[in-house]
């Protein structure tokens, strides 16, 4: 399975959840802290992601970045 | 270990803006979508939008192409004159279910039947959204709205109307389908019936039509999550997803 990670953009997040909702995984949550416009941001809680972009695809605030990570042979 | 950037915010969404839409409205997916068509078609700088009238009246600030603002209802009949005198650019249309299917009736049936080579991208949410969530024609039976808080009644409003339905038996209109954007799944086949409906333009071929089913979590009186999982489990079982007609 693909390894990846994701960095939420928290300027632009506005703690919809559909992300959350839609990672397969489950490794992301709301979190604690407020962003400047008094939203909870996103965050990636724990290891686990497969870099399968479903939470970008749902964002509608295109708050999300995806990363693959490729370990070398 | 090595690290690929495999999404990013696409170019085509103006820098640095935060859209006004409630969190979690269909609105930014769609927005969003349209950006990365035009950046995957490369017609940034050959595109021109029509914005309605409707939350998404400020559309023009958050897609960095050219624009034009529409009266309500109007986008139609502004595109059908922006296309004919600027043949070689990409026109397309905005619009939401109270400005298409209720005040703009009339322009929308007849820019598809004399099949005006531009592309129209209706987003279906079954409410007015801006004005504080009153019935639309869209509106579902038995739907709850601040005029009709009993839910819609048929003998009084009559049904929802189905707009891919009714364009589908014009002879003109080459390309209607619909699509949703209420889970991922249905996101990449919106994005593949929006990027066909670009294509069909730049190819010259006619008139497209795409129908985007929505949600309005404010007005519908439920979380983002939830107002998708009433989108899927009641509005598509009433608006079948699918293609209705195709150029041959």
């Amino acid at each position: 399975m693909a390894k990846g990670r994701i960095n939420v953009l928290e300027e632009y997040c506005k703690s919809c959840g559909l992300c959350v909702e839609a990672c397969p995984v489950k490794v992301l949550r709301i979190s604690d802290h407020i962003n400047s416009k008094g939203y909870r941001p996103v965050e990636q809680f724990k290891e686990g992601c497969i870099a399968c972009k479903m939470c970008a695809t749902m964002c509608p605030d295109a708050a999300i970045e995806v990363y693959k990570i490729e370990e070398k042979q | 270990m090595n690290e690929i950037k495999i999404y990013e915010r696409p170019k085509a969404w103006a820098e640095g803006v935060h859209t006004h839409y409630c969190p979690g409205c269909g609105h930014g997916i769609l927005h969003r979508l349209i950006c990365e068509i035009i950046d995957e078609l490369g017609i940034q700088n050959d595109t021109i939008g029509t914005a309605p009238v409707g939350c998404a009246a400020l559309m023009y600030d958050y897609i960095d192409v050219d624009f034009c603002e529409a009266a309500h209802g109007r986008a139609p009949a502004l595109a059908t004159g922006i296309k004919r005198t600027r043949p070689d650019k990409i026109v397309f249309t905005y619009q939401g279910d109270g400005d298409l299917a209720s005040i703009g009736t009339a322009e929308i049936i007849h820019v598809a039947n004399r099949g005006e080579k531009l592309t129209t991208v209706f987003i279906n949410n079954a409410i007015y959204g801006m004005t504080g969530g009153q019935m639309a024609p869209t509106t579902l039976i038995g739907q709850k709205a601040t005029t009709c808080p009993f839910g819609r009644d048929p003998e009084l409003a009559g049904y929802p109307m189905r707009m891919c339905e009714m364009l589908a038996t014009l002879e003109t209109p080459g390309f209607i389908t619909r699509v949703s954007v209420a889970r991922p799944k249905y996101i990449i086949e919106a994005k593949k019936a929006i990027k066909k409906a670009f294509q069909n333009q730049i190819e010259g071929k006619g008139y497209s039509f795409v129908e985007v089913l929505s949600n309005c979590p404010t007005n519908w009186g439920m979380t983002p999550v939830q107002a998708f999982e009433w989108t899927e489990s009641t509005m598509i079982p009433h608006y079948p997803l699918g293609v209705f007609k195709d150029f041959k």
